[in-house]
């Protein structure tokens, strides 16, 4: 039996999609590599994280208008200044001083050349922060475990381009992929209180927070002190607005054992605390 | 000095009937655009990361055309065998060097101009500003820049083999200025020696081409760079392409022309 080229190839085209049909269904299962669900996962697998990092950074390289550090400067290796600022620190003069990085020129070329870099410590203000928006979307695709990215987007979004909208589609998206997120559920909490004005639902998430954070390790609780801080601290000024005067002590005393600073929030108890004792009626003494 | 500008004229030709250009302007025009078109957070009026990546884009575009037009010049007219009765015209060496060089520079300038106008309308267009002081300044910065690249890597081609070993050696070289030039003190003073004098000896000798990039200052809308410090600038960029292309002239008088 003779078989012409041509149709000896149709034979194998023919066997190669029967057989592509048939397997198809199974090869997906062989290999045991964890499937990823979307494009950079499986571009990039675990060095997506770089990256990831690398799109923060960049973010708080647009804060600061290209003034920043590189790798081979000595501050390099800080914390980020949009952190910070969605803790609510505000920059003194001696934080400006410290970010002076650049300090005096080294020598004439360092000198001539300061002329053609950025050498001015600015922030981006009046909207302009939404610049930094796309790196931190970015970085929130390559790893959607950094908690920050979304903490720090949701705080530039509400508080400086008055998003709440925006800000809370990002939180949900960032709760979805980190569920047991303090941070992310204090957040969240800030856009329903600060912005939507809506106490009911703050305090849930916030408690929610606070849930959350006793999951934690005691190891893990030790570092992450600062959220619990931030939780009770804002849960006992949303008590003390809806005149839960106790509720609000209870929480700033539970802030008070974490806190670098209780004697501030001694000053905010005694206050909360008048305020409780004017609320106690007073027994009126017999007149006759 | 017509001579010099025939041989030039030549070489501005050959670009444009290349594809090199076309094909990075196509390129850099459609990754632009694409960035351009993403929607972060329903705010169209975020740019600046737009034309970070555009003028990413136009640098290693004008690197890559600059140093591989300039690369294969002087290979290319000895292996077709035409620098012989290029030669035998009243044309001196110096004269095909230079001529090479101007060629390459004004064909990169001509690229470079059609690369910043399509910048200038993309993020203007996006964020209804036109700060053309500072695209000037950024252009001619670049441009004189892109001169001291060409005569380099006239001269590696000159003493390299081949137009690819030049255009590699070139780009890495260029790479490793503008990535390290600022910090090589830095680096050089966290070295033992004789490490450490060796660094701060090539910190001090080598081309300080990062000066030109004034990429931050268009990004961040930054205002503008002194005057005094880019007449400087320039006149430092002449001085280099000018030892390049003597040092250039030099290996090419006593080089042998048969392949």
């Amino acid at each position: 039996m003779k078989f012409s080229p041509l149709s000896l190839l149709f034979v194998l085209l023919a066997l190669a999609f029967t057989l592509a049909t048939n397997l198809t269904l199974t090869a997906g299962n062989w290999s045991t590599r964890a499937k990823s669900d979307n494009l950079f996962g499986m571009v990039f697998g675990d060095g997506r994280k770089l990256f990831a990092n690398h799109f923060f950074t960049m973010a708080d390289v647009y804060f600061h208008s290209g003034y920043y550090p590189s790798i081979f400067d000595q501050k390099s290796g800080e914390e980020k200044e949009i952190i910070s600022a969605s803790h609510g620190k505000k920059e003194t003069e001696e934080d400006e001083k410290n970010e002076d990085f650049l300090g005096q020129p080294k020598d004439w070329v360092d000198a001539f050349g300061r002329n053609f870099r950025i050498t001015q410590h600015t922030h981006l203000a009046n909207h302009n922060e939404r610049e930094i928006l796309p790196w931190l979307r970015l970085a929130a695709d390559l790893d959607p475990n950094k908690i920050e990215t979304f903490t720090v987007g949701a705080f530039f979004l509400r508080e400086h381009l008055g998003r709440a909208d925006q800000a809370e589609a990002f939180l949900r998206e960032g709760l979805r992929n980190n569920p047991d997120s303090a941070e992310i559920l204090f957040e969240l909490g800030r856009v329903y209180h600060d912005s939507n004005h809506d106490r009911e639902r703050a305090r849930n998430v916030w408690q929610l927070g606070v849930k959350k954070f006793f999951l934690r390790t005691p190891d893990q609780q030790k570092d992450d002190k600062l959220i619990f801080e931030e939780l009770a601290v804002n849960l006992a000024h949303l008590e003390d607005e809806a005149g839960n005067y106790a509720d609000a002590i209870n929480w700033f005393r539970a802030a008070q054992k974490v806190s670098p600073a209780p004697d501030a929030l001694q000053i905010q108890i005694d206050a909360v605390q008048k305020k409780l004792a004017a609320l106690i009626p007073v027994t009126p003494a017999k007149l006759y | 000095m017509s001579k010099i500008f025939a041989l030039a004229g030549v070489v501005i030709k050959e670009l444009y009937r290349r594809k090199d250009f076309y094909v990075l302007f196509f390129l850099t025009a459609l990754l632009t655009l694409a960035a351009g078109a993403v929607n972060f957070f329903h705010d169209d009026k975020i740019v600046r990361y737009v034309k970070d990546i555009c003028l990413l884009l136009i640098w290693v575009s004008a690197l890559v055309i600059s140093v591989v037009t300039t690369a294969r010049q002087i290979p290319a007219e000895r292996e077709a065998r035409t620098i012989f009765p290029l030669l035998a015209k009243p044309v001196s060496r110096w004269h095909v060097i230079v001529g090479k060089f101007l060629g390459c520079w004004l064909a990169t300038g001509v690229a470079l101009v059609v690369f910043y106008f399509f910048f200038a309308v993309v993020t203007g267009s996006k964020e209804q500003i036109w700060p053309w002081g500072a695209y000037l300044e950024a252009v001619w910065m670049h441009w004189v820049m892109l001169a001291i690249v060409i005569a380099m890597a006239l001269l590696g081609s000159i003493f390299f083999a081949a137009p690819s070993s030049t255009s590699t050696i070139t780009l890495i070289v260029v790479g490793g200025i503008l990535l390290l030039g600022t910090h090589l003190n830095t680096i050089a003073l966290q070295q033992p020696q004789p490490m450490q004098s060796i660094l701060a000896t090539v910190y001090f000798i080598m081309p300080h081409l990062e000066w030109y990039d004034l990429r931050d200052f268009v990004v961040y809308d930054m205002g503008l760079v002194p005057v005094r410090a880019v007449a400087l600038a320039t006149l430092y960029g002449a001085v280099w392409t000018t030892i390049f292309l003597l040092l250039a002239w030099f290996g090419f008088r006593k080089k042998s022309l048969n392949t």
